[in-house]
């Protein structure tokens, strides 16, 4: 009973921040309606027992992907924007393709009520560790996987640095552009006396 | 032995053919003294061997011999061999073909004796000859259609021959058009055989006519026709374009435009002569359709009558001998309707001879007045060329069948022929080949007299210096005119009234419809033809005919004139040759420009171009154009199209359920 | 009780909501990477549902490797951004139109 209760209202809580981060008109709303967003998820995914992964949600996707973003928003001082031309054109649009969307996701849902009609799950045992669950599977089952998800984020680092680096200037010669220089591009002449 | 007449057979073909490559492509290195004297001797050598040949079949009584040289190709049903027959009607035409082609090769020598092309003639007459040989050899029907293209390739060749100047392009050109129209003919024909009889050789043609009597097949419309019927009649169709019955007469009188020699190769003795010597020896088939008989019958009165009334009214004297040859080709087209066979052949031999002898001497006239052709600016040449006059009488009397010369006997026996028949059509045939006796010596003593004799009206600068042509030119005349005398009296019995005949098995005669047969029983012997020549019509009809000539040429020309004057009218239509030529004018050459050019501008300028071609392009331009709007360059655009995919591929899978 | 669909509707519905989100939004690039934040957070709850209710502990391992992808694509797009933002600057979605047809 007050399972179902906390599961009404992150799920609210969610998507009404959900609505509220394509809605936003100013970005930092935006960003922050979405770190509400994943609260409410991590409140949820705790529901489904999951205790470690919402823990990392919030620590990891809020506190470190969101905060990104964050800094990204204010670092491009982007303006609070005027109404967007064409949102209320395009806003029915896009509501019926949304809804469409999910009706549909709904309707197999129901279709295949066998599929889900699963019964809840016992409790496990008082002890019962997530983590220790996770970290037997993944130390054991999925160490390839694991260390190739570590080779994803360096490479995703070297990534994002490479992109955005600016190379400060070397304090080199080019002897190929000291040679192919031309009078023009050395000496510009205003006025000669000798000619008038 | 067989086998030795065989190659003595096809080297009487292939020694002309010799004789042309030589003279073709080394007549410069050969010159004109030794082209003339190898090529006369190589057709003198056929012309021998052809007699021998002649005396093998005919007079020794041998077997007719098939002999297959060489297999050309087969492919399934079509079997093509190289390969002749030796008959009786193949060697007795071999020997007209090659006496003719011989006295024409010796007179060349006299006649174009001044032409640049010299050498270029010698081979072109050759090689006619060569082509003429093979049509009369074959022995199937292909082969036969070799040589029949042959001698239409050559004649256009030589009709051509002085190609400078336009009308001789025209008339070579018209030539070859109006035969080919007649080769189309010929050439479904041979189809039509190689369906139902399977095989194109003749003998095995004819041993299978008792399976194919009695099959019909249906022609443009469902109404059933029997095929032999069918056959026969695209046959003759062939022939009509060869022998220049109506309506593909229309090139010989332009075909005048070449050298006098080939007028008389080509245009009297041989070419010409070809579909008649096709249809008698089709003569099996001919025999099992009325129809075609008849239709022959009345085409070939039809023609010996009207085109003998055009060359009345011609004042060029080649152009009359031209009408007078169509007009006697279709006295022999009449003979063959009424199934004799015989008859035509021997009336082809005869007029070979004195048509022949007509045209040389014709042409020796010609070149004594220094190629003038007008009739208008002749006359009183008697006393001039007194050989050329001779044979030239010669010749006429034996074209308008006065006895005892060739042409009465052949003539003749025609006439009774035709009365005898009881083909239907036979009775307008008659009536029109007894006009014909009347108007031929009407048109012939016409020209004569307009040459030869009354006031001379030659050019001021040829008067004193006419005189007769030189021996080579005299010696065919003379020779030719020896047979055009005697061979009707000599071959009538042996061709006609004996049994069997000359030709014998070569022709083959229906019992019912055999009127030769039925002639003969009244034939007392060619004197005696002679002699009563008095009791027959056309002996009365030749004389008025004559008379007719010189009352209104010599005695009383003011009455001609207030006659043309009256009837101007039939005077027209004669000399518009009734419309022919201007209805192929018009008709069919302005026509067939016309579709061209609809043709031209509607199917294939706004058609093919506008539609399929440049339509094609512009529909991918605009197809372009309008997809092109899908590439809007923006994320979200493309965002959307993917969720439509996504949603249509679920609502796909969602709906299945 | 909840029961797995509650779950699997409230994915989809944030599924949507960030369909919406990519589709509509025109302004701001950002709010396109957040949207695809949402899309991604909502493909992990259905696993982790799933996950608790068979039971199967894989669920919730294949979750653990989808963030550690959605934080390194979040980053790295990021970094495309900034780079846009100093050779245009700006990041109106609409002006990305150079691969217009």
């Amino acid at each position: 009973m007050a399972l179902n209760f906390i599961f009404y209202i992150f799920a609210s809580i969610a998507v009404g921040s959900a609505i509220a981060v394509i809605t936003a008109r100013n970005p930092v709303r935006s960003v922050l309606s979405l770190v509400i967003t994943f609260f409410a998820m991590a409140g949820i995914w705790m529901t489904l027992r999951a205790e470690f992964l919402s823990l990392i949600l919030l620590l990891v996707y809020v506190g470190a992907v969101m905060t990104l973003f964050l800094f990204v928003v204010m670092m491009l001082n982007i303006d609070r924007e005027v109404k967007q031309s064409g949102f209320v054109r395009y806003l029915p649009f896009g509501i019926i393709l949304a809804l469409l969307l999910t009706a549909l996701i709904l309707l197999a849902l129901n279709s295949h009520s066998v599929l889900t009609a699963m019964p809840v799950p016992a409790n496990e045992p008082a002890d019962f560790s997530n983590i220790s669950m996770l970290g037997l599977l993944l130390y054991t089952q999925y160490l390839y996987p694991f260390e190739i998800a570590g080779l994803l984020l360096l490479a995703a680092m070297i990534a994002a640095i490479t992109l955005t680096h600016r190379h400060t200037r070397r304090r080199v010669q080019h002897p190929n552009q000291q040679m192919t220089v031309t009078k023009e591009e050395r000496l510009r002449i205003i006025k000669d006396e000798r000619h008038g | 032995m067989d086998k030795t007449l065989s190659w003595l057979g096809i080297s009487v073909a292939l020694l002309p053919l010799l004789g042309a490559l030589l003279a073709g492509l080394g007549g410069k290195i050969l010159g004109r003294l030794w082209t003339h004297r190898v090529l006369n001797t190589l057709v003198g050598i056929a012309f021998f061997i052809s007699l021998y040949l002649l005396k093998v079949m005919v007079w020794d009584n041998h077997a007719p011999i098939d002999y297959v040289f060489y297999t050309w190709g087969t492919a399934g049903l079509f079997h093509f061999d190289v390969a002749i027959l030796l008959d009786r009607l193949s060697t007795v035409m071999l020997s007209t073909v090659l006496f003719i082609s011989f006295m024409v090769h010796i007179y060349t020598i006299g006649y174009m004796a001044d032409d640049p092309g010299y050498q270029r003639f010698f081979s072109y007459v050759s090689l006619f000859t060569f082509a003429m040989l093979i049509l009369v050899l074959a022995d199937n029907f292909f082969l036969m259609f070799f040589g029949w293209e042959g001698v239409g390739l050559v004649s256009y060749l030589l009709i051509g021959f002085w190609f400078k100047r336009e009308p001789a392009n025209f008339g070579s050109l018209k030539a070859f058009l109006v035969n080919r129209v007649g080769d189309m003919g010929f050439l479904l024909a041979i189809a039509a055989v190689l369906m139902y009889f399977g095989t194109l050789n003749y003998h095995a043609v004819f041993d299978q006519i008792p399976n194919v009597v009695n099959r019909t097949m249906e022609v443009v419309i469902s109404y059933p026709v029997p095929v032999i019927s069918v056959i026969c009649f695209l046959l003759f169709i062939g022939a009509m374009g060869k022998s220049a019955q109506i309506p593909l007469h229309v090139w010989l009188p332009e075909s005048m435009e070449g050298p006098t020699p080939i007028s008389a190769l080509i245009h009297a003795a041989t070419m010409v002569t070809a579909g008649i010597y096709m249809v008698a020896r089709m003569s099996p088939l001919f025999e099992q359709s009325s129809a075609a008989l008849s239709f022959i019958l009345m085409l070939g009165g039809t023609t010996a009558f009207f085109m003998g009334l055009l060359a009345v009214v011609q004042y060029d004297i080649k152009r009359v001998i031209a009408y007078s040859t169509i007009s006697q080709l279709g006295y022999m087209a009449v003979a063959l309707g009424a199934s004799a066979y015989d008859g035509a052949i021997f009336h082809l031999i005869t007029h070979a001879f004195f048509k022949a002898l007509l045209f040389l001497a014709a042409g020796s006239v010609i070149i004594a007045l220094h190629h003038e052709q007008d009739m208008r600016k002749m006359g009183g040449l008697a006393r001039y060329l007194p050989v050329t006059y001779l044979t030239f009488v010669i010749g006429t009397l034996a074209l308008c069948a006065i006895p005892p010369f060739s042409g009465f006997y052949s003539k003749d026996a025609i006439i009774e022929a035709v009365h005898l028949s009881t083909v239907p059509g036979a009775a307008y045939a008659y009536y029109c080949v007894l006009a014909g006796a009347f108007v031929t010596p009407l048109y012939m003593f016409r020209a004569l007299f307009m040459t030869f004799h009354m006031d001379d009206h030659t050019d001021p600068h040829l008067r004193g210096k006419i005189k007769e042509s030189p021996w080579v030119v005299l010696l065919p005349l003379v020779a030719l005119a020896i047979p055009s005398v005697l061979s009707g009296e000599v071959l009538i019995g042996p061709m006609l009234a004996h049994h069997p005949s000359v030709l014998g098995n070569s022709v083959f005669v229906l019992p019912a419809h055999n009127v030769l047969q039925q002639w003969a029983t009244t034939f007392r012997g060619a004197n005696v033809m002679a002699l009563s020549a008095g009791e027959t019509l056309p002996f009365w009809f030749a004389i008025a005919g004559i008379f007719s000539a010189w009352f209104f040429v010599v005695g009383y020309p003011k009455v001609t004139e207030s006659l043309k004057q009256r009837f101007s009218w039939i005077y027209s239509v004669l000399v518009n040759k009734y419309g022919f030529d201007a209805f192929n004018q018009k008709v069919i050459v302005r026509g067939t420009q016309e579709a061209g050019e609809v043709f031209y501008q509607v199917s294939d300028e706004k058609l093919i171009d506008g539609v399929m071609v440049n339509g094609t392009g512009h529909l991918v331009r605009w197809a372009a154009k309008i997809t092109r709007r899908l590439q809007t360059g923006y994320l979200y655009h493309y965002a959307l199209a993917m969720v439509i995919g996504v949603v249509v591929l679920l609502a796909w899978y969602v709906g299945g359920f | 009780m909840v029961s797995l669909n509650e779950y699997l509707m409230l994915a989809a519905v944030l599924f949507g909501i960030g369909m919406a989100g990519i589709i509509l939004n025109r302004k701001n690039l950002i709010v396109l990477l957040m949207s695809i934040e949402l899309i991604l957070l909502a493909v992990n709850t259905n696993f982790i549902a799933f996950s608790y209710f068979l039971g199967n502990a894989i669920g919730q391992v294949f979750v653990f490797f989808i963030l550690t992808v959605a934080a390194a694509e979040a980053a790295i797009g990021l970094a495309i951004l900034v780079v846009f933002y100093r050779k245009r600057g700006t990041i109106e979605v609409q002006n990305l139109d150079t691969l217009k047809g």
